[in-house]
């Protein structure tokens, strides 16, 4: 009875109910996020705006840890880049599935979030852009709730070490690097570089920079996949 | 603060450019392989570097206390297969505990 393909609305709405447990997830770090960018002193608006016009917890949480630490705009602007280059091959995976023109596939691709991405996976390289689209919109929904309440509750909620909140940004990204490391392999070998060089780097140059430094552990793919 | 709003700002920027770049430019091509190879394992090595410094690292300094253990617990349970929430409240959870009790 619609005048959409076969499956237009429904596959927006199964998206998101799929996505209600990971909506759950980002409204929690979305309230962490407010509250720990408060304590740093960023005040009501810019935690809030910056949900808003970013949608990007991995990369917000980058920002907060490397301006939270004396770091500077730009380290933290590149920490937040590299974090999210992750972006590019996932956008590259859904290319041939978004519609339209540059503009409208541009705009299809702001739906690429990492829970959205996999949801919509279907195997063979095939994604479901509706499904994937309907995950997004919940995510962005809690997220910026979470951010409101956690801006607006932060009094309430007082001193976040207190309370353990310092500790969701490296286990949340540990969740996200677990599943990463699954993929075995080179992913673990560059994982292991990637630490030793943190670890080694932490000491001596300025916050941020050890992160992107980092990255020098994924020139391991340039060895190939041989051997 | 104006720190803050330039960072805020090429934060969305960039962003934005990185998820548009996939949809409008490469489509239906292909990368490189090994480009491809590099991409592919930027994730994982920027996740290490992040829950290193996240979990170790204060002002420049290494340092090893209760919000370490917090995130062991939270690995611990993702290796068991916990789902990821109940691992990132056991983090916090374990961190809160420590500095209460410990």
């Amino acid at each position: 009875m619609s005048s959409e393909k076969e499956h237009g609305g429904g596959d927006y709405l199964a998206g998101a109910r799929a996505a209600l447990p990971f909506a759950l997830a980002t409204f929690v770090l979305g309230v962490s996020f407010g509250v720990l960018a408060r304590s740093l002193g960023w005040g009501i608006v810019a935690p809030i705006v910056f949900s808003v016009i970013a949608f990007s917890g991995s990369a917000q949480f980058a920002v907060v840890a490397v301006l939270g630490a004396g770091g500077g705009a730009l380290a933290a602007i590149v920490a937040a880049i590299l974090l999210n280059s992750r972006f590019l091959p996932m956008g590259v995976a859904v290319a041939p599935f978004l519609k339209g023109g540059p503009l409208r596939r541009a705009l299809e691709g702001q739906a690429v979030v990492d829970a959205s991405w996999a949801l919509a996976s279907r195997g063979g390289g095939r994604f479901d852009r509706e499904f994937m689209i309907g995950a997004t919109l919940p995510q962005v929904v809690a997220w910026i709730g979470g951010t409101v309440m956690g801006v607006l509750a932060s009094d309430v909620v007082g001193d976040v070490e207190r309370l353990g909140l310092d500790a969701i940004f490296p286990a949340f990204f540990m969740a996200l690097l677990v599943d990463e490391l699954r993929g075995g392999g080179q992913t673990i070998a560059a994982a292991l570089i990637a630490a030793a060089l943190s670890l080694a780097l932490i000491p001596w140059v300025p916050p941020g920079v050890p992160v992107i430094a980092a990255c020098a552990g994924a020139l391991l793919g340039l060895r190939g996949r041989s051997s | 603060m104006t720190t803050l709003w330039v960072a805020i700002l090429g934060v969305a920027l960039a962003s934005a450019a990185i998820k548009a770049l996939g949809p409008v430019l490469v489509g239906g091509k292909e990368l490189p392989p090994s480009a491809d190879a590099v991409i592919a394992l930027l994730a994982p090595a920027l996740l290490t570097a992040l829950v290193v410094s996240e979990t170790f690292g204060e002002d420049g300094h290494l340092v090893l206390d209760e919000r370490a253990v917090g995130v062991g617990v939270a690995a611990l349970a993702l290796a068991l297969r916990a789902p990821v929430l109940l691992a990132v409240a056991l983090a916090a959870l374990t961190t809160a505990l420590l500095r209460a009790f410990g």
